[in-house]
């Protein structure tokens, strides 16, 4: 028997990003509020601080911030041919652990998704005929609109002080800031960051181009800043250790730099760590929650935390094995195409082009931050006429800086041996020399890439592990070469010796490190037969569940989730607080 | 370190060195170029294959040393004899299949095991009288390039994994902080003007294409310099 802890108003699962900003919230409101991580406390003293956190092999190689395939990881196969095999040691993609999730060792490359990524099906439907969608796409509707969001994009731009420029500020369009993105009630909170060389290489040739470059927005302050919490945050030292690093600066935007604290005050609020949830608790009914089961990591106890409200903040994927593991809702069947538990997994159709240049020029690419970058959005979403193209969504293309640690980071041209002197001299030759370019693109949702549980792999609690079934649908192929080939013109136009077009091909493997952008799997949409959960985030099926974070996404924009997943966890706060609270029960009906 | 003992290590007169600096912070300076290092997973065979593979997969030339110079059998020696070796984050339940290749790693085997078998199967493959260390750099290639090819089948699986696993902790002990024993004086850092842990770019990233020759410095050396990473007093503290 478990022990049974007195009850609460709210648990959250997880304690990373979502769950400090929905904690707050509701500790705010006078709820009792339990947080529960399966990691350990950290805190930028002591946990992030230079010498040591200057560790490439230690951070960025082993993965010390990230969940520990050890305790827990996923299987994964391209398609239902193929029997789907343990991420023994984890690859594409790396899920944060420990307090502050992974908004600790994120980049912070902050963006909003255009208006129209909100509506996909009917954008592309009533732009070019019901026909255009490929078949096999299963692309859907969000249920919420951005001018309905943009309030809550801009309260946490302002929580985590990103850096950027307005590039349409209530329809106005403005010089130097994105053209494309949707209209911002306001400016950004701080101002952009300046160009790198790379950044300014892109820039220049972009512009000759006819297009239109910007400074990505960026969570690594561009000046001292104190937020509307009362947190103060201070100027990135563009040090180059940003992604899978922990910020020694109080630079980057994490929970613990930007909100944490505020929570932590909080006398209604409990924060419980090494606490690895396994399953939410129902009703024998299954229409309503109790709490949750988890186990704690110190003593191996099983503890039963009762609550009237559950919210899983568990990063998310992992909101998807959590609501599989406890049985809520309907588990989606990729041969009938009905149920809505792990279904619309997606993920980010990455490309990338290189230029490497002579001795002369230094690109000093060690000088970096997770976000510095230039950027153009001219091949996004749908900001360019997709008739006759085939395919949906786009990318954006960026010349980022983010730092140079060199295991990861030693580019050669295409051609060079994989080792001995040839490839020791080309590594020495190019380090320096060289200008990659990212192609950041859309992943859309299709019928046969779905979450499920794996019928024979089980993590270190004996619960059954995330089966990932997924291969880039033909759609995103096309589109992810079409923005290279766009992306190699540019190239051509930036004064180096070589270009090396890196095209996107499939099978999609889960060794090489792509991004940690996994949506789907418990979308929000406005019928409870095909989406998980309603406009607010909630379980269609069990109302005191809410489910946060990127499993929401329908599928998946061109850009990085983190700007929509802090403004849906505001979106959806405010409707805890101002409906839920007053009347608990189906949000919608 | 004086000036003399940095030729020598950029000349690769020495292999010896800074084995123990896990975990001792001044290490890389303070440790002579001259003492002893020692071997806690590597048998004295298996030793002698280590060092001679990673100096054909990063061979020394006049200027920069090469992977067996920096140290690089050492680090990896010290990270199979610890955590990493016994398959620390690495999930090893079953069953076990052969996988594809986009489903990345899937023997039974932690680190040190999957060495271990390996280098059995190798050191059988030549017998004891020519063993590859003996052999020419052209031909000891040649053997490489059949490992990286999956030629040899090694107690049922394919060699490639093995190069595999081989070349990637060559390049991690080659570029990573003195501290794990391989890239001693930051050799590598020097050849391709990384400037290592002591890293502050704000005022200068945007003086674009600076030739920046500061010397690199070292996790060891940072421990000394902390006046830049000193927290505001006011900033983030919890609680
Ligand atoms: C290397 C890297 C770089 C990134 N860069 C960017 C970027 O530049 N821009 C961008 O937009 N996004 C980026 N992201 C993504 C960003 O970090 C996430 O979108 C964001 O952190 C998600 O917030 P979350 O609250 O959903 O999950 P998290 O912040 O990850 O929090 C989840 C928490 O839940 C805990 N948890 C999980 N399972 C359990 C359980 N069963 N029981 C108890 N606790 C549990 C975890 O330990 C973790 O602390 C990056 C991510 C990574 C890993």
């Amino acid at each position: 028997m478990p022990i049974r802890k007195k009850p609460v108003d709210v648990v959250l699962v997880g304690m990373g990003l979502t769950a400090t900003m929905i904690g707050k919230e509701l500790a705010e409101a006078g709820l009792t509020v339990v947080g529960l991580e399966r990691g350990v406390w950290r805190d930028t003293v002591p946990d992030f601080q230079s010498p040591a956190m200057h560790d490439e092999l230690r951070y960025a190689v082993r993965q010390h911030l990230h969940q520990n395939p050890e305790l827990e990881t996923y299987t994964f196969r391209n398609n239902t041919n193929q029997t789907a095999l343990p991420i023994r040691t984890l690859g594409s993609f790396l899920p944060g652990t420990d307090v502050g999730g992974a908004a600790v060792h994120w980049n912070g490359q902050t963006w909003r998704f255009l208006p129209s990524d909100f509506v996909t099906r009917s954008h592309y439907e009533s732009k070019y005929g019901r026909n255009f969608i490929p078949a096999d796409l299963t692309v859907q509707d969000w249920g919420v609109t951005y001018d309905e969001l943009e309030p809550f994009y801009d309260r946490f731009e302002y929580l985590a002080g990103i850096g950027g420029q307005a590039g349409n500020l209530r329809g106005e369009i403005k010089p130097g800031g994105n053209p494309f993105e949707g209209p911002r009630s306001r400016e950004y909170p701080n101002p952009p960051t300046k160009l790198a060389y790379a950044g300014a290489l892109f820039a220049n040739a972009a512009l000759e181009l006819g297009y239109r470059p910007f400074q990505v927005p960026s969570a690594n302050m561009t000046a001292t800043y104190t937020n509307p919490e009362g947190m103060t945050l201070q100027p990135c030292m563009v040090c180059g250790f940003c992604e899978r690093f922990g910020c020694e600066h109080f630079a980057k935007s994490s929970p613990q730099v930007m909100l944490l604290p505020k929570l932590m005050e909080k006398e209604n609020f409990e924060l419980r760590t090494q606490a690895h949830v396994i399953k939410v608790l129902l009703d024998p009914d299954k229409k309503r929650a109790t709490g949750v089961l988890y186990i704690d990591l110190d003593s191996r106890a099983e503890i039963e935390q009762p609550a009237d409200l559950v919210i899983l903040c568990s990063f998310g994927i992992n909101n998807v094995k959590l609501l599989l593991n406890s049985g809520i809702g309907r588990p989606y069947d990729p041969r009938t195409g009905e149920g809505t538990i792990g279904k619309n997994y997606s993920y980010q159709t990455m490309a990338s082009v290189s230029v490497f240049y002579p001795e002369s020029v230094n690109i000093n690419p060690f000088m970096g931050a997770g976000a510095l970058g230039t950027a153009i959005d001219d091949y996004n979403g749908d900001n360019f006429d997709h008739s006759g193209l085939g395919f949906l969504g786009g990318a954006y293309v960026a010349a980022y800086t983010t730092g140079a640690r060199p295991i990861e980071y030693h580019p050669v041209p295409p051609g060079t041996p994989r080792w001995g002197v040839d490839w020791k001299k080309a590594v020495r030759r190019h380090y320096n020399h060289t200008v990659g370019l990212t192609i950041h693109g859309s992943s859309m949702s299709a019928r046969g890439n779905y979450l499920d549980l794996d019928p024979t792999y089980v993590d270190a609690y004996g619960q059954p592990l995330l089966r990932m079934t997924f291969d880039f649908p033909d759609s995103d192929v096309k589109m992810a070469n079409y923005v290279a080939a766009r992306t190699t013109e540019i190239a051509r136009l930036m004064g180096g010796e070589l270009v090396s077009p890196g095209d996107r091909s499939t099978p999609y493997s889960i060794v090489p490190y792509q991004t940690t952008h996994n949506t789907g799997g418990a979308i929000m949409g406005s019928d409870p037969t095909t989406s998980a959960v309603n406009r607010y985030l909630q379980s269609w099926d069990v109302p005191n569940v809410f489910v946060q974070g990127a499993s929401a996404y329908p599928q998946n924009p061109g850009y990085n989730p983190t700007g929509t997943v802090g403004a849906l966890a505001y979106w959806s706060a405010k409707a805890i607080r101002e409906q839920y609270l007053k009347n608990p029960g189906p949000l919608v009906r | 370190m004086t000036e003399i003992a940095r030729r020598e290590l950029l000349q690769g007169a020495s292999a010896l060195g800074l084995a123990f600096a896990l975990g001792s912070h001044a290490s890389a300076q303070t440790q002579a170029a001259g003492q002893g290092s020692v071997y806690l997973f590597f048998t004295e065979t298996e030793a002698q294959f280590i060092e001679a593979a990673v100096e054909r997969l990063i061979p020394s030339e006049p200027e920069w040393p090469g992977a067996r110079a920096v140290g690089v059998p050492y680090y990896i020696d010290l990270q199979l004899a610890g955590p990493y070796g016994r398959g620390d984050r690495l999930y090893l339940r079953g069953p076990f299949a052969v996988g594809l290749p986009g489903q990345g790693y899937q023997l039974a085997l932690t680190p040190a095991q999957l060495y271990r078998t390996s280098l059995a199967a190798i050191a059988r493959e030549f017998g004891p009288s020519t063993p590859f260390a003996s052999l020419t750099d052209a031909d000891k290639d040649r053997f490489l390039r059949r490992l990286e090819a999956g030629e040899l089948t090694i107690d049922g699986f394919s060699s490639a994994i093995f190069f595999e696993t081989l070349l990637a902790n060559t390049i991690e002990g080659y570029f990573a902080d003195p501290a794990y024993g391989g890239n001693r004086d930051m050799a590598s850092w020097r050849m391709i003007g990384f400037p290592g842990a002591f890293a502050a770019y704000a005022a200068v990233y945007t003086r674009h294409g600076l030739k920046f020759d500061r010397a690199p410095m070292a996790m060891a050396e940072v421990a000394h310099h902390d006046d830049h990473h000193a927290a505001p007093a006011t900033a983030g503290a919890a609680r």
